[in-house]
């Protein structure tokens, strides 16, 4: 005992030695450069050129089971259809980035033409995604954006700017002007929802949401369990609670079959992002007054149209570059190779069954 | 010849020969499978499971386990991203982590062998412990910018070719492991500790400060697997390599060691690790989903087991029958 | 004589009614605290949540207690649960007009049926528990993958009387709550004053002693797992009718938090000791705990290292009584 102790010792004494040596010089935070090499940009772009067939493109979500995601991809599956491409849908079970990392290889091996992906971390899967462009394959991001050097472009569901602000201003409305609210939102790392959130926070500090008071941002995973738990637990601490903003279909879901099933119903209002056949229940017994949401095929649909676009040379991802996508009609290319759908719906009682995605 | 026919009618060979076979069949007839290319995604992806499954085969060798590897791990990988956040240079960075995997393994190996506690228990205590610490340390968040001359290497190969630069030290790790396993004293002395411990402790082996360092070992290794686990996805989180475990346990049963220790080889466990690899990426190129390779893993995990111990009765019964046969002749 | 066998016996029972009172106590402590804190955390919705909680992973960990005690170990409950819940929620919301005891029914003969495999294997097969029900868990998880895909049920496909099970209650206590404590009283009561219970301890003592008393190892080991399988499957509908929307990841890991709550509640992982009504303790422990945590505004990241800690603080408890144990037998013995 007395000898391993000694040792152990020793051991100690010279890995921090070793610290000693290594602390006085290397490679920190600052001094470092973490972008790998990236992909070369294509030639100029030919807005006359002919869109490709027989394209092979690929949907790579989140994760598969999911119904917002089978709603996205259903759209492009829409579009490959049109384009005369052929159609694949891979993905993890798990919302996980390195379970997405192991398909991106997949489809480099399958040689795809295009890559439709919503990325679970944005860093994660760059060094992939840039393999992926150095074999030649366009990379569209959607959903929840990738690292910017490591896509082509980025099929936005409406502005940050646009989204954040709408959703503040239902919690108001739903609020009555004043009281607390709560954010239940999907994985920390959730680029787009943290976008929102930043835009939401931006938007709650101007002087006429200053009654609005953010009391919490909780996370529930987009695990319908989790997120189910967590409203409870929201509701549990805050007591004065008025409004629960979920910007995720998961959440929203989740948060509005527990209050409908408790006594908070009628209480505390639910808004946020939601489909509107999963929301229909909850919209016809009060639970939920009004919530938002782009139609979600059309996003695949414009991402499946994007990447045609790319892979045919019509596009190249540079800012104020034109394409026509099918019946949504022509898009530009924004800043940083964004691509934005449009402005949101808002469902309400009134309107919510005209719609059936 | 009768020790060569065993031999080759063992687990371990089987599942070598199995291993071969596979690769075989996959390279021919699946598209895309035996390209240089994919050789590189199928080494990465194997990459830690079989270095974590290294100092486990030798742990559950002397009869105990250790479920706390990928906690470890996803600790290790906080730790690194939270230092370097902290502005440590990486080159600091990584014998921390590898020492602090150290530590977390010290802590199994006095749980078990200073206080005698059952080492399912108390390494399904530290998975959740040591997960738990890895959110504290990190929380929900992910640090990414590492250098690149780093991550690069990690996912790069030896002068751009087909062999990817984490070969080596998997080459390494398990020529180490391997001849200390089989061709030393202190090898041998593990196999008697699976056996049986206390004639071990009885023959003059130091049974429990064994047991320690092995998990001092184990412990280390995660460290190291959570450093290039982060550098390949360029991604320090604290939900790293979650659920890892059993895939490294269902990999080294695979290969022949027993649960009960006392049996088993390395090159069985490395063919295991390859085998599991090797499937999931030909089914995942035929677009099967990996879900569905779940029940393969099972059963051949069942299997690896089963198969042995039916082949043993069925030899005892026939014997039994000759015997009698002879008996009443 | 009869003095110095009554004595070790009593110690011994004093000792193990430690083992429960301390959890009792931990709870009583950590409740009130909370209470204190932010009274609202007894409120009767906040109650009826941690009792809707507890009530699925109590179910599973008094299953789990049983084949623990046997000296196993079950962890393809989590699959069971998921394989269970699917199979459910497909059947209602193809048969809306199933009666909610039909679903009970075939969630229990789904999970029984699971179980049956892994006591086959393990009893006949001479595999490991733990290599056995660490395959199933990879089985029965790849079965419910390929079988289900990327789908999902919606709490919308369901019948309404299948979802309001979870939430309606008789004499103010809800069903769920109601079935976890009579599945866990009653395993409780079989293990405590029935011939079988006590041959499982007896088994889980020592196996070879209990073959060679004469006790029925291969049918009470069926027992064990079938039983600890149709809890599983009969969690896996509380699952369902709880949260409405089921997929194959359903109950993905649950399969340590069950164990932990075994082992929390006082069941050693080496077979032979324990109470299946300490591991209902225990699940409700942790509930209360993760419950607490959010209460008190504690970063949620704790609670896992928390729920780790508490593991090994409970394994240690129980070394500490088994020592003291055999060194008061001892003790006897030396008087002798």
């Amino acid at each position: 005992m007395l000898r391993s102790r000694r040792r152990l010792l020793s051991a100690g004494a010279a890995s921090l030695m070793v610290l000693g040596v290594a602390a006085c010089g290397g490679t920190t935070k600052d001094s470092a450069d973490n972008s790998g090499p990236a992909a070369a940009q294509s030639a100029a772009a030919d807005p006359n050129a002919k869109l490709k067939e027989g394209l092979k493109i690929a949907f790579l979500p989140k994760q598969l089971n999911n119904p917002y995601t089978d709603v996205e991809v259903g759209g492009g599956k829409v579009a490959a259809g049109e384009l005369k491409g052929e159609y694949k849908l891979v993905g993890p079970n798990d919302a996980s980035a390195s379970s997405q990392v192991s398909y991106i290889n997949t489809l480099i091996q399958q040689q795809q033409d295009v890559i439709g992906i919503a990325a679970n971390d944005p860093n994660a899967v760059c060094p992939s995604l840039n393999q992926a462009r150095q074999a030649g394959i366009k990379i569209v991001a959607f959903d929840s954006d990738a690292s910017k050097d490591c896509r082509d472009v980025f099929i936005n569901q409406a502005s940050t700017q646009g989204i954040g602000e709408s959703l503040v201003k239902m919690a108001s409305e739903l609020a009555g002007g004043s009281g607390e609210i709560a954010i239940l939102s999907a994985t920390p790392n959730a680029t787009n929802q943290n976008a929102w959130i930043e835009v939401m926070k931006t938007e709650l500090a101007k002087p006429e949401n200053a009654k609005l008071k953010l009391v919490k941002t909780a996370y529930g995973n987009d695990d319908d369990q989790k997120s189910f738990q967590e409203a409870q637990g929201l509701l549990q601490s805050y007591p004065n609670l008025k409004v629960i903003v979920s910007p995720t279909t998961v959440g929203i879901a989740a948060a509005s079959r527990y209050v409908s099933s408790s006594n908070y119903k009628g209480k505390v209002a639910i808004t946020g992002l939601g489909l509107p056949n999963q929301m229909r229940e909850y919209v016809k017994d009060g639970t939920v007054k009004k919530f938002a949401l782009w139609n979600p095929a059309d996003i695949g649909y414009l991402a499946a149209y994007a990447g045609a676009a790319l892979a045919s040379g019509q596009i190249t991802g540079k800012e104020g570059e034109k394409f026509k996508a099918g019946k949504l009609g022509e898009y530009t290319v924004g800043a940083a190779g964004e691509i934005v759908l449009g402005p949101p719906t808002e469902f309400t009682a009134e309107n919510i069954d005209k719609f059936n995605f | 010849m009768s020790e060569l026919r065993k031999r080759l009618a063992s687990w371990d060979s089987i599942i070598v020969l199995l291993t071969v076979f596979v690769l075989v069949v996959a390279s021919f007839s699946v598209t895309n499978f035996g390209t240089s290319r994919n050789f590189t995604f199928l080494i990465l992806d194997l990459l830690p499971i079989m270095l974590v499954a290294l100092p486990m085969t030798f742990i559950i060798v002397t009869g105990e386990i250790d479920l706390s590897v990928a906690s470890t791990l996803g600790l290790a990988s906080s730790i690194m991203g939270y230092l370097w956040n902290q502005g440590l240079s990486i080159e600091s960075i990584i014998p921390i982590c590898i020492i602090a995997g150290a530590i977390l393994g010290a802590i199994n190996g006095f749980l078990v062998t200073g206080l005698g506690l059952p080492s399912l228990a108390v390494t399904i205590g530290t998975l959740a412990l040591y997960r738990g610490l890895a959110l504290v340390v990190l929380g929900d968040g992910a640090v990414a910018d590492f250098p690149f001359s780093y991550t690069g290497w990690v996912t790069g190969t030896i002068g751009g070719g087909p062999v990817p630069n984490v070969l080596i030290l998997i080459v390494v790790l398990a020529a180490v492991f391997g001849v200390i396993l089989h061709a030393t004293p202190f090898g041998r002395s593990l196999y008697a500790i699976g056996a049986n411990a206390q004639a071990a402790h009885f023959s003059g082996i130091r049974v429990a400060r064994t047991k320690f360092w092995l998990y001092v070992v184990s412990g280390a290794v995660a460290g190291l697997v959570g450093v290039l686990w982060t550098l390949r996805y360029s991604s320090a989180r604290a939900d790293n390599g979650a659920g890892l475990e059993l895939a490294v346990v269902a990999a080294v049963l695979l290969g022949g060691v027993s649960i009960f220790g006392g049996k088993g080889s390395l090159p069985g466990v490395l063919a295991g690790v390859v085998l599991l690899a090797a499937l999931q990426n030909a089914l995942r190129l035929q677009d099967v989903s990996g879900q569905a390779l779940n029940i393969v893993t099972g059963a051949l995990l069942v299997l690896s087991v089963l198969l042995p111990n039916v082949a043993t009765s069925i030899r005892t019964t026939w014997q039994r029958r000759r015997l009698r046969r002879a008996a009443t002749v | 004589m009869t003095a110095a066998v009554a004595a070790p016996r009593r110690i011994f029972s004093g000792l193990v009614k430690v083992r429960e009172l301390g959890i009792i106590l931990a709870l009583v402590v950590l409740v009130g605290y909370t209470a204190a804190s932010n009274p609202r955390f007894l409120s009767g919705q906040s109650i009826r949540d941690i009792l809707l909680n507890t009530a699925i992973l109590a179910v599973m960990a008094a299953g789990q207690a049983v084949v623990v005690i046997t000296r196993n170990i079950d962890l393809s409950v989590g699959s069971v649960l998921s394989l269970s819940a699917f199979t459910v929620a497909t059947l209602m919301s193809d048969n809306p007009g199933l009666p909610m005891v039909a679903a009970i029914a075939v969630g229990l003969v789904v999970g029984g049926a699971a179980g049956l495999l892994n006591g086959v294997l393990v009893r006949y097969g001479r595999v490991p528990a733990l290599v056995v029900t660490l395959g199933t868990l990879y089985m029965f998880r790849g079965i419910t993958y390929s079988w289900a895909g990327g789908q999902q049920v919606n709490a919308d496909e369901l019948p309404r009387h299948f979802l309001t099970f979870a939430n309606d209650s008789i004499l103010g206590v809800p069903w769920l709550v109601l079935i976890a404590l009579v599945v866990v009283g009653g395993v409780s009561l079989l293990m405590r004053n029935y011939r079988m219970g006590r041959e499982l301890y007896a088994m889980g003592s020592s196996p070879q002693a209990a073959e060679l008393a004469g006790i029925k190892v291969a049918r009470n080991l069926l027992g064990a797992f079938i039983l600890s399988g149709a809890l599983a499957g009969l969690a896996g509908v509380l699952f369902a009718a709880r949260f409405g929307t089921v997929d194959a990841a359903a109950g993905t890991g649950l399969e340590l938090n069950v164990v932990a709550a075994v082992v929390v509640g006082g069941v050693a992982v080496f077979g032979g000791s324990g109470t299946v009504w300490g591991a209902g303790l225990g699940a409700l422990l942790l509930t209360v705990i993760g419950s607490a945590l959010t209460v008190l505004d504690i970063n949620q990241f704790w609670q896992q290292a928390i729920v780790g800690a508490l593991i090994i603080l409970a394994i240690c408890a129980d070394r500490l009584v088994a020592v003291r144990i055999a060194r008061s037998l001892r003790k006897k013995d030396s008087h002798v």
